[in-house]
């Protein structure tokens, strides 16, 4: 293992616990790496086309399919372009469930990314099952939290896997009084746990990983953003969703059926981390004082705190969802009429992993002429490439292959990478000569 | 809850992704403290999202989620059919082809050359097809996606050594013993109902809203009498069309009334 000239080759064909199908390819020579590709081979699925000529009223539904983990954030955002575009006004009742709605689905994504797919990572175990064994009351409690997010979605969408509340103009329909005070004392009852989650993943282990990166994420001038707000940069750019493409750029490479962002011609982080980092100050005060007992100073340049990120996230989401859910009431109606107009109509919002944006081109009879969506995965795929590389150097390429894979894994599902948005899976090769 | 099944059986299962949004394979990934539960009756030997990967053991049971949609989908499930006793595809995707299906029929490389500057390096069959058009399939579950219970009821019926059921009647069934309210009936909105399978709950008549048929088409589905009730309530027949081309598109009842649609020269 010592000698300089060693060659190599390490192959992941599939890397497992992410969302999708993808694969990483690292070859290293003379102790450099050579090559380093993640490769995102997730079959196409063609959204942006089949949805022309579809009507307004179809595209919630629809859009929900492209993934079955964070089906609101597209549902959301495709309904706020659109009702932007149609110059609707929602119910404050409206605007107020949609974010607890988009609470559920944080709180459900991030609970089972952190305990499913990325904590086994640091326990040395395979999947969630081998690490119910050695953490058996850490494991109930994130699948109960798990659980609660889902049921918070059951709440408006009926389900939580492609729910069917969501319309342009609203909901569909509200819920009883006595189903959201059955729910508030869920979440309630849940807080101590979700405090004690913090402090089990402040409490893992994780490498020192000092990078430098732009963050990109949404900003509100008085609340954590989830679906309203402008887009923020680390560097101090704020601008609305409609200016995205000044800014930001997709191309496409061979390796990977999914597009590649970069601002301003470098990459760039979303998703939990990149909100922390730009919204820290926003936090509330106990919440930035339980931050510092557990060790995690923000903004913080090491994305293995994304695990911890994604745990703050899911109090801050229980708390907003007891929030919203205070004072109930069942509105007269859960939606207002919509009137289509032509135009365009962009959005964007922030799913689970991060940034969101849709844009809609209509006609005036409130059909699609062509769509564009950028997903979170997609824009943090150069980052991660980008962190691979710095990450490896930092641990050191002289590890036995076995490490340096695992390394990697681990620092890919540091982004939580949904490849089934993207287009999701990986498969890593790695050569040495 | 608890008691051991009687002479148990440890069931081999493998859990296999095609093209999908990996939603069903939530199903069981969703189940709270129960997936542990279930983790203790089966041996999961391969589900690549939940972190077991051995593609090419036998095992008792392949689920199979997402459509065959490129040529390297075309080997792979040959191979899991040859290593599986049962196939059981579960979901829109797996038994229909899936909302990807809607390129059937397109210009498939055209699409890819207006998404990518590489289009050469996309591999992608020009139709997305369910599993059944390329191997044997012991058992369909249908819905985008398929529930919990759903799954767990074909689990325990394999434990049990019994052949799963199914639900092939319309949700119309299931609003009425829920008690739900006709929504074509009081609020005039086309519902696919009448010709959808049943098994959600019938979860959007529940928010007074209509069902889009996710479940695709049910028994004896009699979808010209459904597109006539459409029409009826004004709709055209391209809104018709697309009515019964969505989720489902490729299920051959949705397809053939979709075609009788456009054939009746409207569109």
């Amino acid at each position: 293992m010592n000698e300089q000239k060693r060659t190599v080759a390490i192959h992941v064909p599939v890397l497992t616990r992410v969302e999708g199908e993808g694969a990483l390819d690292l070859r290293i020579e003379d102790g450099q790496i050579k090559e380093l590709r993640l490769r995102i081979f997730e079959p196409p699925r063609y959204f942006e086309k089949f949805l022309e000529g579809r009507s307004y009223t179809e595209i919630p539904d629809m859009v929900a399919r492209i993934c079955g983990i964070c089906p609101v954030a597209y549902q959301v955002t495709a309904a706020q372009a659109l009702e932007r575009l149609f110059g609707v006004e929602l119910d404050p009742w409206a605007r107020d469930m949609r974010r607890a709605f988009y609470c559920g689905e944080w709180i459900q994504s991030h609970s089972l990314h952190i305990h499913l797919l990325a904590a086994p990572d640091f326990f040395g175990c395979d999947s969630v099952i081998e690490l119910a064994r050695i953490a058996p009351e850490e494991v109930r409690r994130g699948l109960r939290i798990q659980a609660l997010g889902n049921e918070l979605m059951d709440l408006f969408g009926a389900r939580s896997v492609h729910p069917v509340g969501i319309r342009v103009g609203g909901f569909h329909g509200s819920p009883s009084l006595s189903r959201i005070n059955e729910i508030r004392e869920k979440l309630r009852a849940v807080l101590p746990e979700a405090e004690a989650l913090i402090r089990w993943a402040a409490s893992i282990a994780v490498p020192q990983d000092d990078q430098a990166f732009v963050s990109v994420a949404m900003q509100h001038p008085s609340n954590y953003a989830i679906e309203r707000g402008l887009i923020g940069v680390s560097d101090g750019l704020r601008i609305e969703a409609e200016a995205f493409d000044a800014h930001f750029a997709e191309h496409h490479e061979p390796s990977s059926t999914a597009l590649f962002s970069s601002y301003h011609g470098q990459p760039y982080l979303v998703g939990p981390l990149a909100r922390l980092n730009l919204n820290h100050a926003r936090l509330p005060e106990w919440v930035k004082t339980l931050l510092a007992e557990n060790g995690l100073a923000l903004p913080s340049r090491n994305l293995f705190h994304s695990l911890v990120a994604r745990t703050v996230e899911i109090l801050l989401a229980l708390h907003e969802a007891l929030r919203l859910l205070d004072d109930y009431r069942v509105p007269d109606s859960p939606w207002v009429p919509v009137t289509p107009r032509a135009g365009v109509a962009t959005g964007c919002t922030e799913a689970p992993r991060g940034l969101l944006w849709h844009r809609y081109e209509m006609d005036g009879e409130g059909r699609v002429v062509n769509a564009r969506i950028v997903p979170p995965t997609s824009q943090n795929q150069g980052r991660i490439e980008e962190d691979l590389r710095l990450s490896l150097l930092n641990f050191g390429l002289d590890h036995p292959d076995d490490a340096l894979r695992l390394h990697c894994e681990k620092v890919i599902r540091n982004y939580d990478p949904c490849i089934s948005c993207a287009t999701h899976f990986l498969r890593m090769n790695v050569e040495r000569t | 809850m608890n008691a051991p099944v009687k002479n148990p059986v440890r069931l081999r299962v493998a859990v296999h992704k095609f093209s999908s949004c990996d939603g069903c394979q939530l199903a069981l990934l969703n189940l709270g403290e129960d997936l542990l539960t279930l983790a203790g009756r089966i041996d999961l030997v391969h589900f690549a999202e939940a972190g077991p990967l051995d593609p090419d053991t036998d095992v008792d049971v392949a689920f199979v989620e997402g459509s065959v949609s490129t040529p390297e989908d075309l080997e792979r499930i040959q191979h899991i059919r040859q290593h599986s006793r049962l196939l059981i595809a579960i979901g829109a995707c797996a038994t229909a082809g899936g909302i990807q299906a809607l390129r059937n029929g397109a210009k498939g490389a055209e699409w890819v050359a207006q998404i990518y500057s590489h289009p050469e390096a996309i591999a992608s069959l020009e139709r997305s097809t369910p599993i059944s058009s390329h191997v044997k399939v012991d058992f369909e579950l249908w819905g985008c996606p398929v529930s919990g219970p759903q799954m767990l009821a074909v689990v325990n019926s394999l434990l049990l050594g019994v052949a799963p059921r199914d639900n092939a009647d319309k949700v119309c069934t299931e609003c009425k013993r829920q008690g739900y309210s006709c929504v074509m009936v009081t609020r005039g909105v086309p519902c696919m109902g009448p010709v959808t399978r049943a098994s959600c709950g019938a979860l959007c008549p529940s928010l007074g809203r209509d069902c889009y048929g996710c479940y695709g088409p049910a028994e004896n589905a009699n979808t010209d009498a459904l597109a006539a009730q459409f029409a009826s309530q004004g709709l055209t027949p391209q809104a018709i069309v697309r009515r019964f081309q969505s989720i489902n598109s490729q299920a051959p009842v949705f397809l053939a009334a979709a075609d009788k649609t456009r054939m009746s020269g409207h569109e």
